[in-house]
């Protein structure tokens, strides 16, 4: 795992870096969720930390989603700045009541009396073979509701700096961290020590279209541009990065200049997060489109467990080549 | 059953409007049987069928426009002994990409793009983009060559429209059989012509060819004979570059998909400018195989064929190369644009007397200029010049052709 | 009266009053609610007052209060202005949450007060996390968790004991035993309806307490924030009592007798106390005319004040959906 080269890491340990920054720099932060401490995280993400910290920071819980997050926005009503981790986002059902009916609401609710900072972490999306009850995406669900936050970083440089953002932010924040990226490596600029959590982000300039992706589809989206760009055609990649409030600003100035748009989402196609952003485009940008907006979504299935299945069922690097070619080289 | 469906005649081709049925009901064809007339933006053409069969059923009426692949007719084809009345099944169009297996199955198949068709209401598809500048520019958008997807006018199309001299709209234009449109013609062409330069990387390579032996050989051929038998160097020129294009097949072909694909034979299109303007290009089928003679009549019947509106649908479809030719009364030399998805296109100049340095003196003679633009993408400068070095030694040699 | 509290004339008096604030109060919500004045869900307290009255006694301005959507009285109790609250019922921007979460959503900031929660056991987690909080930031503070006997079937009821009880956490959870969650009876609904028990079955000490009897409610309550305020976790306390109104506003209550409700009303918390007071010599009826006087001089004042309040700014719609900054 030891890099030579200097800021190299992968998404993991970039996200564990930042929880460290985060214990470190405030003394009411702590990590709360199941198997967060002993066993180290579902994923790892908070292996060693429990030693590091010990257990009034680092704390295990008993597997009760729902108290878990309540506790978290109870403690961050009072005061402290909780970390919550649930395992996957498929759990994070059992934790809907307190996201959608008490994070969300109190603050609008309380007419502005108490606000939520929160943050609540989940693993994302498919890839595993981890089947129907561990591979969804459903940040675009919560993507849906007003008075949250929801980040999804697809890069090592998101992944080490959006959560310090995030507890700055006096809002409850979820963090989408697709499962896939964990092993994923990259180098950090050490020039970067800071991430904003408001805007979406140009990965790739182009000019033949847009593709707009985000979390475990940005690296597929980046890869396609480049066998694009081989067939001749220069497609934009634009991260979403922050699925809620959507960056509008900048996706619209990406699509106004290149005119064309595939929309890239592992959420399934009906009522997704896809078309939230197509409806938008439809709306503000109607006069500037010179072609129909492309989506590619993970097939209307629940995610089977074999792997050609499932690769079959999630959007793949050669269906967002094939979608753009569509839009960019008409035949 | 099989059904019989609006071929595309032409990458360029939406749509034709059905002129005249040549069948009825019950009658059998065969394969290259003319069984309709369909008028397109390139005029009436000859529609072939390319089955052993029965017609069932006639499902489109005449004066009807069907879309590239809608239902034309049914058809009972040989040994087929399922009753008139089963269900079409659609086409199966798997590509490549498409064919992992496991992709395609159970209810929620459907692939991204809904199975749905609208029904065209003749309204041209303008992107939003391309009405809107088209608005501001004052261009009707309706009346440009779309190049976007599924034939749209796109923004680049009113740019281009708005840099060029916007086409009008076509006016009463005179109607020939079934209503050609001249408008509609130039439309085509600027279309395909717009796509080849966009897309199609060219390069220039040309040879100037000592005609006197060839011309020597012609007036041989053609003394005592009548007018309509005399034969015209194109029929030479048209030999020599079919023969030369046997040894050079990265010319003769198509660019698809991002690859070459050598044709089969060598079929030639024939550049021929029609009298109300406009421009086709049908194919003579193995101009290689061909005798001169036997070349020379279909040259004349294409000709007369496509200046009154006969042309069969396989001759538009297939062609593998281009050839030009602007005759006696046009330029010294022509270098042209390839027809996309074809790979080359050859260019004659007019013959005319010229000074030429032979066996060490300037001597008059009758010279061409014959020019090749091929797409860089399918060959290289090298192939090129060799295809041009062989027309030329075959044109010196008349005898061998 | 039961109970080993000793009590004096001002504080008997402090009680009783307390409980006919509510009693009025309520009674002018659901007036003002068939005026149209009062819209949406309104659930009144009325039979229940000895509880939320019972337990203020034993809490001070550190300690935080999570209630349910029957939280008027909850509200009042604290010592939330009446006027406040009433102009929230009214949905005027004056009101204690801007009018915005109306009669099920009251919260008060400087009171502690976290709502006015309106999903059943929803309340509970929250209590868990700000006691989790106030055990770091504000030692000794305890969080009192309000829920009605409804609540035991909600998973989110288990999970909070659990943690609560394993972390040792400084919750007073109170149950307000009213017997019918709506209108399902608790026999149809728990297995072991006798609720403590769920408590025990977490090793939460708990007790069955009298709660048509606001001196028994407090005592229990004193005993209860003791222990926790002690460090040694939370405390659950079961009140066994009764709503003498319907659910809410459109309830024509045919899962009950009116004989059952005729029985329970002769337990009135207010009549007894009213008796025992005047019996006990601790308040005169010159005195309790006085009271009455103020308290319904109080609804009037409030009532004019939810009158003359303002309607929040359309522009403001979006306000505090994302908040800028955390309050204070």
């Amino acid at each position: 795992m030891s890099d030579p080269t200097p800021g190299r890491m992968t998404y993991r340990e970039a996200c564990k870096q930042a929880i460290r920054d985060a214990l470190n720099r405030d003394p009411n932060c702590f990590v709360m969720g199941e198997d967060v401490g002993l066993y180290g995280g579902c994923y790892a993400v908070t292996k060693g930390l429990l030693e590091e910290f010990g257990p009034d920071r680092i704390r295990d819980t008993p597997l009760a989603e729902s108290v878990i997050a309540g506790a978290g926005i109870g403690a961050a009503i009072g005061g402290m700045r909780p970390i919550v981790e649930i395992m996957t986002c498929n759990f994070s059902l059992l934790a809907l009541d307190q996201i959608v009916n008490n994070a969300a609401t109190i603050p609008h609710m309380s007419g502005g009396q108490f606000a939520v900072p929160v943050v609540i972490r989940m693993a994302t999306g498919g890839g595993r073979q981890l089947a129907a009850q561990h591979s969804h995406s459903l940040e675009g669900w919560y993507a849906h509701i007003p008075g949250i936050k929801v980040l999804a970083p697809g890069t090592v440089e998101d992944a080490r700096y959006m959560l310090a953002a995030a507890l700055d932010d006096p809002n409850p924040v979820l963090i989408f961290e697709h499962v896939v990226l964990y092993n994923e490596e990259g180098t950090l600029d050490p020039e970067v020590t800071a991430v904003d959590i408001s805007s979406a982000k140009v990965r790739r300039p182009g000019s033949d279209l847009t593709i707009l992706a985000y979390g475990g589809c940005l690296p597929k989206a980046l890869e396609a541009a480049g066998q694009l760009a081989e067939a001749g055609i220069d497609a934009e990649v634009v991260d979403l990065r922050v699925l809620r409030p959507l960056d509008d600003a900048t996706i619209f100035a990406s699509v106004s200049r290149t005119r064309r748009c595939v929309i890239v989402d592992e959420g399934w196609r009906s009522g997704s997060l896809s078309a939230e952003i197509a409806a938008r485009l439809a709306d503000d940008l109607f006069f500037e489109l010179d072609a129909p907006i492309r989506r590619v979504c993970t097939r209307e299935v629940p995610i089977p467990y074999p792997a050609h299945l499932e690769e079959a069922a999630l959007p793949q690097t050669a269906d967002i080549v094939e979608a753009a070619r569509a839009l960019a080289r008409p035949q | 059953m099989s059904d019989f469906t609006m071929p595309s005649l032409g990458a360029d081709m939406e749509s034709g409007k059905l002129v005249e049925w040549l069948v009825k009901p019950g009658d059998t064809v065969s394969k290259g049987d003319i069984v309709a007339v369909v008028e397109t933006h390139k005029g009436a053409i000859d529609v072939e069928i390319f089955e052993e069969a029965t017609v069932s059923e006639l499902c489109a009426g005449e004066g009807e426009t069907v879309k590239v692949g809608g239902l034309l007719a049914r058809l009972q084809t040989t040994g087929d002994a399922s009753p008139p009345s089963a269900p079409p099944m659609p086409e199966a169009t798997a590509t490549e990409a498409e064919s992992r297996a496991p992709k395609k199955s159970g209810p929620e198949a459907a692939a991204p793009r809904p199975a749905f068709q609208i029904e065209r209401t003749g309204r041209k598809k303008v992107s939003p983009a391309a009405r809107r500048l088209a608005a501001e520019l004052g261009i009707d958008p309706e009346s440009l060559t779309g190049t976007g997807i599924d034939g749209s006018v796109s923004f680049a199309d009113v740019e281009l429209a708005r840099a060029g001299a916007p086409t009008p709209k076509a006016a009463a234009a005179p109607v020939r059989r079934g209503g050609f449109d001249p408008a509609e013609m130039r439309r085509a062409i600027a279309a395909a012509m717009t796509r080849s330069k966009r897309e199609i990387p060219h390069y220039y390579l040309s040879n100037t060819v000592d005609m006197t032996a060839s011309l020597g050989w012609l007036s041989r051929y053609n003394e005592g004979r009548p007018p309509t038998e005399r034969m015209l160097a194109a029929t030479l020129l048209l030999k020599a570059t079919a023969l030369a294009l046997r040894k050079a097949p990265q010319l003769n072909g198509f660019w698809q998909d991002d690859a070459f694909r050598p044709a089969e034979g060598i079929h030639i299109g024939w550049a021929i400018s029609l009298r109300g303007g406009g421009l086709v290009s049908p194919a003579i089928h193995d101009v290689d195989t061909l005798a001169l003679p036997e070349l020379m009549a279909r040259l004349r019947d294409l000709v007369a064929r496509a200046r009154s509106g006969g042309l069969r649908s396989s001759e538009l479809m297939d062609a593998t190369i281009t050839v030009t030719s602007l005759g006696e009364r046009g330029a010294d030399s022509v270098t042209g644009v390839i027809y996309p998805p074809q790979v080359a296109i050859i260019g004659f100049g007019r013959i005319r007397e010229r000074p030429w340095v032979a066996d060490g003196a300037v001597q008059p003679r009758q010279l061409i200029d014959v020019s090749l633009a091929a797409d860089h993408r399918a060959s290289d400068g090298h192939a090129g010049g060799r295809l041009l070095s062989t027309i030329e030694t075959l044109l010196l040699e008349p005898d061998e052709l | 009266m039961t109970g080993k509290l000793k009590i004096d004339k001002e504080h008997g008096q402090h009680l009783f009053r307390q409980m006919l604030r509510i009693r009025r109060f309520e009674s002018k919500a659901a007036e003002l609610y068939q005026a149209q004045k009062i819209r949406g869900f309104l659930h009144l307290y009325d039979g229940e007052e000895a509880i939320a009255v019972g337990i203020m006694q034993a809490l001070d301005e550190r300690d935080a209060i999570v209630a349910t959507y029957r939280e008027h009285g909850h509200a009042l109790a604290r010592g939330i202005a009446m006027g406040p609250v009433m102009a929230e019922m009214y949905g005027k921007l004056e009101g204690c949450s801007r009018g915005r979460g109306g009669s099920m959503h009251i919260f008060d900031r400087d009171a502690r007060f976290l709502g006015g929660n309106a999903i059943v056991a929803g309340g509970m987690p929250l209590a868990v996390g700000t006691a989790l909080a106030d055990r770091q930031l504000r030692p000794g503070a305890v969080t009192a968790c309000f829920f009605g006997e409804g609540a035991a079937g909600e998973g989110e009821f288990h999970e909070s004991m659990n943690l609560a009880a394993l972390w040792r956490l400084p919750v007073l959870f109170v149950c307000e035993n009213n017997l019918y969650a709506m209108g399902v009876p608790l026999e149809i609904a728990e297995a072991d309806t006798q609720i403590v028990h769920k408590a025990q079955g977490y090793g939460i000490p708990g007790e069955q307490v009298d709660g048509m009897n606001p001196v028994a409610v407090e005592i229990a309550a004193q005993r209860a924030v003791e222990s926790i305020r002690e460090g040694n976790g939370p405390y659950f306390l079961e009140c066994r009592t009764y709503r003498f109104r319907a659910h809410s506003m459109f309830d024509s209550q045919q899962y009950r007798t009116k004989e059952e409700v005729e029985q329970w009303k002769e337990r009135d918390p207010l009549a007894h106390m009213q008796k025992w007071l005047i019996d006990a010599r601790l308040m005169s009826q010159d005195e309790l005319s006085e009271i009455e006087a103020e308290v319904d001089a109080e609804i009037e004042e409030a009532v004019a004040f939810a009158e003359a309040g303002t309607w929040e700014d359309v522009d403001d719609l979006e306000r505090f959906v994302l908040m800028d900054e955390v309050p204070r």
